[in-house]
């Protein structure tokens, strides 16, 4: 290659549906990197945006949540398949969105690619570590499982990137939750190449739908949203999570509250898993 | 009745080598048995030559899982191997065409029960387990669960690529490393199955796979230096390692014969429980551990149902396993076809009512035609004798209680199965059941995620879902 070659510049753009859209509202915003160079505008999503992901996340909860889970498991699998083959391409928006060194970005990728890996393989087994039969005192058969809680809107952490967004994103849909997922705003570039490999992949359209934007903008629309069944106030910034909580109660939606200083390089436990499941209990009588 | 045009896959898809040898330490190596010849059962010709392990190589291998044990799969992170676990998985999938009709060619068993059971099964299991590699803590077999080892597994030849992942799936997710013996009449897709895991590139010595006779697999179990065996295969078989082991301290886990009841009760969706039976005893030619082979069926409903059974058993294709269109396949050797005649022999001779399907057999090769037996008493041989072939014996009760208590009445206790509307009964009846697994309305489902195993002397210990991982944990 001429060292001389013009590069052809990515546009980044919304991820809906299953459809990169740029914003409807026409706006977009200047990403810099840690140096405060220009990297590229991102679309700078809006209400009616939003409201066009919940749709789409909606129309895609049927199918995703109904699929068995060895075949999300399989499809959750490919995305890190996928994933594999972008590593360099993360491996620089991580470096040029957070400051890092190229060595400590592509750890970070890594661990992010195996972070996808570790909730792939949830799929099959959530069921089994947190449902139950329950011995009850009488002829009946009763026994708890655990299923998803529908549409979670994602606001994803702020400073970690690829990492923090992976460590968000997975649990909701492995365990067949759809997600509508607003970036880190001022690093959003992964979150958008992570669209791509999903839309590359297997994972349906809607299951993942991606904002990029303004968070205290958007988040106040999918907290008050009546078709949305939970919030992830991770990324929220700290002087609006008790506002966007209130909007949530408006429709009782379960809220994962902002973990102060979460350290996504460590293994995770079953708290982001869970945050997002409902418990069904089915009972049947025993005789002959 | 349909006339049906030939349909055969094609054999080349297999791949077929004139020699296949042992791997062991990450390399295919010649053993110092006597070469085997491996035969196909549909036509009796012989498929390929096959190293065989001799004492001495027992012990190489043994050696080369220890230090690989030792020195890497012990000490991995479970994330590190559950990628090289998931590549295995992929590798089936990839190659899956190929060990199909490798599976029907060595084995006997139609192509549309390897392609679309034994294979994507065996890929499933794999792909489970490997998600289970990092998340042990979580299994609830306690805070730090260990692996114990280096792990001697043994396994029949009625689902030999099928077995070979039940066995080494969990051994590998839980980080112990592996000897395994196949069959002696089916060892070709477990050395198929070697060559992905070479190239899934698993550290030398973490797999083995030795072919040979029972006395290579005897060598197996008792070696000083393996501290767990995994043995699915006969009762008779199993109660010799069982004595072999005791005293030892080594683990053991077994999965043995079965005589599995199906009860039919009168409100059962008649035309649904044929589909069940029929699936149960014929699956697979019936090589099924866990075959529904005594039929019990409430006395109201006995005779229409087996009037429907005869009609439906009637028209299963049974032929050349490589025809897509065939139902029932070939009985894997000519040994097991003489233990299933000389059973049926014994079934006329103790007055049992035979019926036999009128379909044409092939001329050459190992065939039976499916039959049921009626009238059958329980004190009757084939109320009472694992079978391990295509044949029925059917039973009456008249009340529940009668149908629970003749079930079970085996020594065995691997599964039953269910037929009924009602959906009460149908958790009483299984509550009741001494049996590791119980079908209702349904029959032969199986699962990575659901455990697997039997009560009594059809073995201990399960394989498959959490449960499962306990056997190769020191917890």
């Amino acid at each position: 290659m001429s060292e001389n070659r013009i590069a052809v510049t990515k546009t980044y753009k919304l991820y809906i549906g299953g459809a990169f859209p740029r914003s409807e509202s026409g706006r977009s915003y200047p990403v810099v990197d840690h140096k405060g160079a220009f990297l590229a505008n991102a679309a700078q999503g809006s209400r009616k945006d939003a409201r066009d992901a919940v749709a789409a996340a909606r129309k895609a909860f049927p199918g995703w949540s109904g699929a068995t889970a060895y075949n999300r498991g399989q499809v959750l699998f490919r995305v890190a398949e996928v994933l594999e083959g972008r590593r360099e391409q993360f491996a620089a928006e991580v470096a040029a969105g957070e400051g890092v060194a190229a060595k400590k970005a592509q750890a970070l990728v890594d661990a992010a690619i195996d972070r996808w890996v570790w909730y792939a393989g949830w799929t099959d087994k959530v069921a089994t570590v947190l449902g139950a039969s329950n011995p009850v005192a009488g002829p009946y058969f009763s026994f708890s499982v655990p299923e998803p809680t529908g549409v979670v809107a994602v606001l994803a952490p702020q400073q970690s990137s690829l990492l923090g967004l992976i460590s968000a994103v997975a649990p909701v849909i492995a365990t067949g939750n759809t997600a509508v997922v607003v970036t880190s705003q001022d690093r959003p570039l992964p979150a958008v190449t992570l669209a791509e490999v999903l839309a590359t992949s297997d994972v349906p359209g809607g299951v993942v739908n991606v904002l990029t934007g303004r968070t205290a903008e958007i988040a106040p629309w999918l907290a008050s949203h009546a078709d949305v069944n939970a919030l992830d106030l991770t990324g929220a910034p700290e002087s609006t999570r008790a506002d966007l909580e209130r909007a949530a109660a408006g429709t009782v939606k379960r809220v994962l509250r902002a973990r102060p200083a979460e350290d996504f390089t460590r293994e995770p436990d079953l708290a982001r898993l869970r945050a997002f499941l409902e418990t069904k209990t089915v009972w049947h009588p025993i005789g002959v | 009745m349909w006339e049906y045009a030939p349909a055969p896959e094609s054999r080349d898809i297999a791949n077929l080598k004139p020699n296949y040898r042992m791997f062991v330490d990450g390399q295919f190596v010649e053993g110092s048995g006597e070469p085997l010849k491996t035969v196909n059962p549909g036509t009796e010709e012989v498929l390929a030559e096959v190293s065989t392990a001799a004492p001495a190589d027992v012990d190489k291998a043994v050696k080369a899982a220890r230090r690989a044990y030792d020195r890497v799969w012990g000490r991995m992170p479970g994330s590190e191997r559950a990628k090289y676990i998931f590549r295995i998985a992929r590798l089936i999938q990839e190659r899956s065409r190929e060990l199909a009709v490798l599976e029907s060619l060595d084995n006997g068993k139609p192509i549309k029960e390897s392609r679309d059971v034994d294979v994507p099964t065996a890929a499933a299991h794999f792909f489970y387990h490997a998600g289970w590699a990092d998340k042990l803590a979580y299994a609830g077999h306690g805070p730090d669960p260990r692996p114990l080892g280096v792990v001697g597994q043994v396994i029949p030849w009625n689902f030999p690529l099928l077995m070979a992942a039940w066995k080494i799936a969990p051994a590998l997710a839980t980080g112990n490393t592996v000897v395994l013996k196949p069959a002696e009449t089916t060892p070709l897709t477990a050395l198929v199955l070697a060559e992905i895991i070479q190239q899934a590139d698993l550290p030398p010595g973490v797999v083995n796979i030795l072919a040979g006779a029972g006395d290579v697999g005897a060598a197996v179990v008792s070696h000083p230096d393996v501290d767990k065996v995994a043995f699915t295969g006969s009762t008779d078989v199993g109660k010799t390692i069982q004595r072999q082991l005791a005293g030892t301290g080594r683990r053991l886990t077994l999965e043995l014969g079965g005589k599995a009841a199906n009860i039919v009760f009168d409100d059962a969706p008649l035309d649904q429980a044929v589909e069940g039976i029929v699936n149960g005893i014929f699956f697979n030619q019936g090589h099924v551990c866990c075959a529904g082979s005594r039929l019990l069926v409430q006395e109201s409903v006995a005779e229409e149902l087996l009037e429907k059974l005869h009609v439906r058993v009637s028209t299963l294709r049974v032929g050349d396993p490589l025809d897509k269109n065939t139902d029932v396949g070939a009985i894997n050797s000519r040994e097991q076809l003489t233990k299933i005649q000389e059973l049926v022999e014994s079934g006329d001779a103790e007055g049992a009512q035979r019926w036999t399907s009128a379909c044409p057999l092939p001329d050459k090769g190992f065939y039976f035609a499916p039959t049921v037996f009626s009238n059958v008493s329980q004190a009757m041989r084939i109320a009472r004798e694992e079978i391990f072939g295509p044949v029925l014996s059917v039973l009456t009760f008249r009340t529940p209680d009668e149908a629970v208590a003749k079930a079970n009445n085996t020594p065995y206790g691997l599964s039953a199965g269910i037929w009924t509307e009602k959906g009460s009964r149908i958790l009483w009846a299984a509550q009741k059941m001494r049996a590791g697994v119980v079908w209702a309305n349904t029959f032969n489902r199986f699962d990575p995620t659901a455990p697997f195993g039997g009560y009594q002397e059809s073995g201990f210990g399960r394989e498959g879902g959490r449960t499962g991982l306990e056997a190769y944990l020191d917890v």
